[in-house]
């Protein structure tokens, strides 16, 4: 009887110590008033293809020169959608991540993020005036990231198998689909956003304004396409090799992809993009600092030189996405003999920019401002789950 | 036993099968660690020892490989002796919380790995535990201690208690007793219990994920990072060919030591 | 015949101490391993528990610590979930069968059909795949079993493609190993003699292995079904990579480890449940020291 006391005690004692020890809102650090000297290692949260070092392509390595020149010995972190980054974040092993509109605005309120000193970055005033102190990068007054690059989602699909090039967001949502089975789209509760955007042109008498402001009908609407589209999806993404090699294999063959996919593609010229005519999801790419970050000063040195025009050209030629900073263009066209990428991703085009919609939290308070019944981001979660069946 | 012949070519076919079911798809793996291309497609498109150079100087999967054998090492001696220590009591007393015992060394290994896993990594987060090679030593431990508990347990019964008796009675203390008599004939299942804890160590990536914090990378997670990279993805096939050659030494060593139950068990077989 | 003093030493006092209190030698025994699950394994899957009581905050940015059912009530009330914990548990099932339809033969073949010398052999080739990395196996079959492109695909033009079918002959592979063991081990326990006297008495080999081997094997089938069955329900790597868009236990509770992770954790009790009342169930079998 007496161990039974024992355990009984034990049990509660390590109950009440898990009570206690709470998950602390930490509050945001304090930006930096000067670089010092570094502190020989960084360690990032990015997407894919944001900090090559050579390892996926040898001829694509920009980590090696910043090792090199700084001596911070980086070492990345691939995320594979904005909740796993914001996730990671929380964790506090990590001195900084290139936060995308659904993760930055999570990761100022939960003070996961300090703010950044832009006086401190030397390329900063020559980003495109568009990406600075936006909603999702700023709060408050105080700026929390540096630029980095934005782009589309777009539509791809393999031309032996779909010989007329789709011009609409219908030829993924079709429950009809001839390509059943061979569809994919992208694995994060984010995505019901794509099918309410498709909903804004397709029922128009829904009334939908902003993808990311949806009140409950119209999130129910959105919710009820993408379970229609369940039925044609094969598999869903988001690590990016993973479709990569389905439509490299033919198991894909059409879907919501990134255009590095297509660039990296054995089968690359199969393979064809396009933003569909009812316009596209997207995301505006922010280096933001920890607020736990053990090497500030590293980070604020890596925000520097991923913001210089030589490494902003390869980055955007490697993965496909506008450069934030436009000085890029000509370094683009100097390293791969490229004079149109700045124009085909419209980089210095504010009013293309405005019409795609870059990724965001949904809140109560809708983000449009236009009232305070939006279906906030937590039901969003939930919702992607029954989606999936 | 006299098996008909018909008996024979059923079972051994069956078994013919099965084997090459196992052994197809790592067959598959060995034969594109030499493939000219880098990716996992088939058929190969060549021949060429080019990955298996790159994985030697590879840097990432060395520092992996030490990281999986420090934690497996660290887990499995942790295991030994949590192990040991529980297997005794069990089978020398009757207490109250035996069988909750039994069933919480069980636990770690029946349970899924992923409920492990972010238990784990909720607890050691709240406790403010900074996460690193003692977070994983301490996880893979947990689920090592059954592995050695169960074998230990199977041959404290096999054991004739008369051995430790008469150990006593010929003025042996209860330390010298274990470490003259007992110990020795335990020693062929600590080490087949501690190679079996090892290897589930070793292979491991799910509690891993969960408890080994940013910067540490096992051999698994290195494997999985690098599974999908372009250039990386066939260094990890010549890593993982090389992995299962190495293996076979102490799978074999293993399956000398338990199926050699000499007299000294004075048990019932 | 004259009593012989031994020779005194710290280890001899301890050791009669330790003689004349029990209840300490139990305690010195007992108290680390104890000590070490309780504290570790069973206060963290309280402190699991606990944060599946809790909740997400509106936009997702933190965790509420307020206590409260919500995320049970969620899981109820909504039937996916429901759906996806049966589908787990049919897979779980389908792999365990298939395992224990695949293991037996081969089991048998080595610890009885064959000469001595081979068995060795034998049981190493069993085993070394255990030791290969399951994340490359799980690559290798996403090779495997592509639709179009992959090489059985290719070579048969035919291929289950990925989804449950899929997932359920890759589970049943990866996991394969881990039911030869126990039923080997059962089998090399059982003695000769027994098949020899059922022969003797009349019996073909059909019905000996039915009405003998088989009864005398249900521990060791059950100890590697714990195996199978608890490995199947928490897997989510093996799932996402041949599962097509198949969701079970495992992907769920994945996916919402960093979107939500107080529902995360409400749903990963669901397999705790499960393996519990399983162990607990079989715990008549003897199976639990087959493990």
């Amino acid at each position: 009887m007496k161990s039974a006391r024992y355990f009984g005690a034990l049990t509660a004692i390590t109950l009440l110590a898990s009570a206690c020890g709470s998950d602390s809102k930490s509050s945001g650090g304090d930006a930096l008033t000067s670089i010092g000297t570094g502190e020989k290692a960084l360690n990032l949260i990015v997407w894919a293809g944001y900090a090559e070092d050579g390892t996926t392509d040898p001829a694509y390595n920009w980590v090696k020169p910043f090792q090199d020149q700084s001596g911070c010995v980086v070492k990345s972190k691939i995320a594979a959608t904005s909740d796993e980054m914001f996730q990671l974040m929380s964790t506090g092993q990590y001195d900084g991540v290139s936060a995308s509109g659904d993760s930055s605005v999570r990761l100022i309120d939960a003070g996961l993020v300090s703010p950044v000193n832009t006086s401190l970055i030397k390329n900063y005033a020559d980003l495109s005036s568009f990406l600075k102190d936006t909603k999702y990068n700023s709060s408050g007054g105080k700026n929390y990231g540096i630029p980095h690059g934005w782009g589309a989602n777009y539509l791809m699909w393999n031309t032996d198998e779909v010989t007329t090039p789709p011009d609409s967001w219908n030829a993924v949502f079709d429950p009809a689909s001839p390509y059943s089975g061979k569809v994919t789209a992208y694995d994060a509760p984010i995505y019901i956003a794509d099918a309410a955007l498709y909903l804004k042109t397709a029922q128009p008498d829904l009334g939908i304004d902003d993808p990311y402001s949806l009140n409950q009908k119209q999130f129910d609407a959105s919710v009820a396409l993408l379970k229609e589209q369940h039925k044609v999806i094969g598999e869903y993404w988001n690590d990016y090799t993973k479709t990569m090699g389905a439509f490299e294999q033919g198991s894909t063959v059409i879907g919501t992809t990134w255009q590095v996919i297509k660039n990296l593609a054995s089968n690359t010229d199969k393979l064809q993009t396009v933003i569909p005519k009812e316009g596209s999801t997207g995301w505006s790419d922010t280096w933001m600092v920890s607020s736990k970050a053990a090497h500030p000063n590293c980070m604020y040195m890596w925000m520097d030189y991923i913001t210089s025009p030589g490494v902003q050209a390869q980055v955007a030629y490697y993965f496909g996405e506008a450069p934030a900073n436009p000085k890029a263009c000509a370094e683009i066209n100097t390293l791969y003999a490229d004079a149109t990428h700045c124009d085909v991703f419209k980089a210095t085009d504010e009013a293309f920019a405005k019409s795609i919609s870059f990724w965001a939290t949904p809140r109560k308070e809708c983000l449009n401002g236009k009232g305070s019944d939006c279906v906030p981001f937590v039901d969003w979660i939930k919702a992607w789950t029954e989606i999936k069946g | 036993m006299q098996f008909t012949r018909r008996v024979r070519m059923l079972f051994g076919g069956i078994t013919g099968l099965v084997l090459a079911f196992l052994y197809l798809p790592l067959a598959i793996i060995v034969v594109l660690s030499f493939n000219t291309v880098s990716s996992l497609s088939w058929p190969p498109k060549g021949f060429t020892f080019r990955w298996w150079r790159a994985a030697f100087h590879s840097e990432g999967a060395r520092d992996a490989l030490v990281v999986s054998l420090k934690t497996a090492t660290g887990a499995t001696l942790v295991a030994l002796v949590l192990g040991l220590l529980a297997a005794l009591a069990v089978h020398r007393f009757a207490f109250f919380g035996r069988e909750s015992l039994n069933l919480m060394i069980v636990l770690p290994i029946a349970l899924p790995g992923i409920v492990t896993g972010i238990a784990l990594n909720a607890a050691f987060r709240q406790a403010g535990v900074e996460f690193g090679l003692l977070t994983l030593i301490i996880a893979h431990a947990t689920f090592c201690i059954v592995v050695l508990y169960n074998n230990l347990l199977a041959r404290f019964r096999r054991l004739s208690p008369n051995l430790e008796e008469a150990s006593a009675d010929l003025g042996a203390h209860t330390f010298q007793t274990f470490r003259y008599v007992t110990f020795p004939l335990l020693r062929t299942a600590l080490l087949a219990g501690g190679l079996l804890a090892f290897g589930l160590s070793f292979d491991e990536i799910v509690v891993t994920t969960f408890t080994a914090g940013a910067g540490l990378e096992t051999l698994p997670i290195w494997i999985f990072r690098n599974l999908s990279r372009g250039e990386q993805q066939p260094i990890v096939t010549v890593v993982a060919t090389a992995v299962m050659l190495m293996s076979v030494i102490p799978v074999w060593v293993a399956q000398r030591l338990t199926s050699d139950d000499g007299p000294l068990t004075g048990g019932t077989r | 015949m004259t009593a012989t003093t031994l020779p005194s030493s710290p280890g001899r006092s301890a050791s009669r101490w330790l003689h004349r209190h029990p209840r300490a030698r139990l305690v010195s025994l007992i108290g680390a391993p104890a000590a070490w699950m309780l504290v570790l394994y069973v206060g963290s899957l309280a402190s699991l528990f606990l944060t599946s009581l809790y909740r997400l905050n509106e936009d997702g940015s933190g965790i509420d610590q307020v206590i409260g059912v919500q995320n049970y009530r969620t899981l109820i009330d909504k039937s996916v979930y429901l759906d996806i914990a049966a589908r787990t548990i049919k897979i779980a099932v389908l792999v365990t069968l298939l395992d224990i339809v695949l293991a037996l033969p081969i089991a048998f073949f080595i610890a009885k059909v064959v000469k001595a010398r081979w068995r060795r052999l034998l049981v190493a080739a069993v085993l070394v795949p255990l030791w290969a990395s399951y994340l490359v196996k799980a690559f290798s079959w996403r090779a495997i079993i592509g639709s179009p492109g992959g090489v059985l695909d290719k070579t048969f033009g035919f291929s289950p493609n990925y989804g449950e079918v899929g997932l359920i002959i890759v589970l049943a592979y990866l996991w394969l190993p881990y039911m030869i063991v126990p039923i080997y081990s059962g089998l090399e326990r059982l003695p000769d003699s027994l098949l020899d006297a059922s022969s003797d008495l009349g019996a073909h080999f059909g019905f000996t292995f039915r009405k003998v081997v088989l009864p005398l094997l249900f521990p060791s089938i059950v100890a590697g079904s714990v195996f199978t069955f608890s490995l199947s329900l928490g897997d989510y790597i093996a799932v996402d990579l041949v599962g097509g868009k198949t969701q079970v236990i495992g992907s769920v509770v994945y996916d919402n480890f960093s979107a939500d992770l107080p529902f995360a954790a409400a749903f990963a009790v669901v397999p705790v449940i499960v393996m519990v009342a399983y162990i607990l169930g079989i715990r008549r079998t003897g199976a639990l020291e087959n493990l």
